[in-house]
């Protein structure tokens, strides 16, 4: 069953239509990425399915219809969003925003704590920085950051807006194999990226966007050797 | 100036700081977390002060009648905000802290007004009287308008000001008031006369700093203020409501202001309109904090204090002249030494 269904999905600035009708799902265990260039409507996309934007068409979670819940509701439901800037308390310790990240299982120390160990044996790096302001870290280490923190919230949807992005090519590599490595915790993801390749060879499933709309569609594997986006999108070589 | 006439200028110095202390933190407290100079700040101080007074000559306060009409005004403003949401299932919680809980102080004061009670008694209603105005003014006049620029919030924030000091002078009248003194204890240190008050407005300057700084490092919540304050989108999405971050910075900074207006109004006279400059003087500590730091804050506070009882004393004409010409060279060092804030840039 999936665990995210949306249908007919539309965000319009003023008249300008953003997304257009989009519908995909994401079934529970699986990362599923949306692939697609700059202003393709990604991030509004992610941002509408968090409820922070007003959008037209239904989102379904477990089933349930989320479409009329406040952003607050969905994150207590197990939505998560990490967005592509990271949106990290920059001048507070890598510590609390961790500790923070876990907000809404606040009243259960027991929990916040060995979701706290959970976070610094997956990332050891963070654990070296615990207190460390965010704001210090470097590009790799803020994404860890940021994955880490929303982790802490123990979220069923993960849905990552260009984890990649303004990173160097070595840590794109382990940004990727981490979110792979997330598989095994049952969260199931919804990752968006402009770095085709790399999220291809990540996830189980794939959606293409262009203007607003989804062109193709299809699991990750036949994709990546489709030669209409080879042309496009992944270009030859690399 | 002799060293004993500056001991004295400096103890009054420190007593006047101290309550600026108290109202500069809540003015930082608020700004960090809503963006908005709650100018009416001084004006609840000034408030608590004529609340208690008006308790202990046996009147009936108006403000009771302004937290019965602010809780009526923000249920019915929240209760059509969530029938529009499609959202009933939240009606009755909206009911229980919009209308139930400001009711109870207001309930309590009303039931009681007129009998003797022992001053602790009078003090407890005069602060939880006025402790549920500045979140109830939030709701119905900076809730709606909370994505404007700052600029309008200040603009918003000031109007309300003027409108508090005009029921203000509806509710008290225009004569000045002084309550009962909370001690009689008197203690010589270094040839100065040092009143239990005094000590009394200076412990409650360190004892809610600490808390301040204790709420602040130690708790989920304060960091939840913090994390609110630092980055509004990253708060919302661990899902930490930013309305009720604002509602619990507007209950702090109003106990604050609500402490410091009961710990003056023994020794200076308050009129209805008298928490303007105590307000604006305590902002000036604030500029100097930048709006943001806690520490600097409440030393540019003191320093306020010690400046305007120096400054009394040389020139008594030039008092307020001496402190807010300060401004100006405190707003250039900080416009040369430090970095502007990230919605400066975007904008």
């Amino acid at each position: 069953m999936a665990l995210l269904e949306i249908d007919n999905l539309t965000v319009s600035y003023g008249k300008a239509e953003a997304v257009r009708g989009v519908s995909l799902n994401v079934e529970t265990g699986r990362i599923v990425t949306v692939i697609g260039p700059n202003g393709a409507g990604k991030t509004s996309l992610l941002t509408a399915a968090m409820g922070l934007l007003r959008a037209g068409g239904t989102l379904r979670f477990d089933g349930e219809d989320i479409s009329q819940l406040e952003t607050e509701k969905r994150i207590e439901m197990g939505l998560c969003l990490v967005p592509e800037k990271r949106e990290l308390f920059a001048d507070m310790s890598v510590y609390d925003n961790l500790l923070l990240g876990g907000f809404i299982g606040r009243h259960d120390r027991a929990r916040v704590r060995s979701d706290m160990d959970a976070v610094f044996d997956r990332f050891p790096r963070l654990a070296e920085r615990r207190t460390q302001k965010a704001g210090t870290l470097s590009g790799g280490e803020r994404q860890m950051l940021a994955l880490g923190r929303a982790l802490m919230g123990r979220p069923r949807l993960l849905m990552l807006d260009e984890p990649s992005l303004g990173l160097a090519p070595l840590i794109i590599r382990e940004i990727f194999h981490i979110i792979s490595s997330l598989r095994e915790t049952g969260v199931s993801i919804l990752l968006v990226e402009q770095n085709a390749r790399a999220a291809l060879e990540t996830a189980d499933f794939g959606y293409v966007m262009e203007t607003g709309e989804i062109g193709h569609s299809g699991p990750a594997e036949g994709l990546i050797h489709d030669p209409r986006l080879i042309a496009t999108y992944l270009g030859a070589g690399h | 100036m002799t060293a004993q006439i500056a001991a004295f200028l400096t103890v009054d110095g420190v007593t006047t700081g101290s309550i600026y202390v108290l109202i500069a933190l809540g003015f930082v407290l608020i700004f960090a977390v809503t963006r908005v100079i709650f100018v009416p700040f001084g004006d609840i101080a000034a408030f608590t002060a004529l609340t208690l007074s008006a308790l202990q000559t046996k009147h009936l306060p108006g403000t009771v009648g302004l937290v019965a009409a602010l809780a009526a005004l923000a249920t019915l403003l929240e209760v059509i905000r969530l029938a529009r949401a499609r959202r009933p299932g939240q009606i009755p919680r909206a009911l229980l802290f919009y209308l139930v809980l400001p009711l109870i102080p207001a309930a309590a004061v009303w039931a009681t007004a007129g009998m003797t009670l022992p001053l602790p008694v009078t003090i407890i209603l005069a602060l939880a009287l006025i402790l549920p105005i500045a979140p109830l003014l939030d709701r119905v006049v900076f809730r709606p308008i909370a994505d404007g620029t700052v600029l309008l919030l200040l603009t918003v924030s000031v109007a309300l000001h003027f409108a508090l000091v005009g029921l203000g002078l509806l509710f008290f009248g225009p004569e000045g008031v002084r309550t009962e003194p909370m001690s009689d204890y008197m203690v010589m240190v270094a040839g100065v006369p040092v009143s239990g008050q005094t000590l009394m407005i200076m412990a409650a300057a360190v004892i809610f700093s600490g808390l301040l700084f204790l709420f602040f490092e130690f708790t989920i919540t304060g960091k939840s203020l913090h994390a609110t304050a630092v980055n509004r989108t990253g708060a919302r999405l661990m899902g930490i409501r930013p309305e009720r971050a604002g509602t619990i910075a507007y209950l702090l900074g109003s106990l604050l202001a609500g402490i410091s207006g009961i710990l003056i109004s023994p020794v200076n006279t308050i009129f209805y309109d008298s928490g303007f400059l105590i307000g604006l003087k305590a902002f000036v500590g604030a500029i100097i904090g930048g709006l943001v730091s806690f520490p600097v804050t409440a030393i540019g506070a003191l320093f306020v204090g010690i400046l305007e009882s120096f400054a009394a004393f040389q020139n008594s004409a030039f008092k307020e002249v001496i402190v807010f010409g300060v401004l100006i060279p405190v707003l250039m060092w900080r416009s040369y030494t430090f970095a502007h804030s990230e919605e400066d840039i975007d904008e």
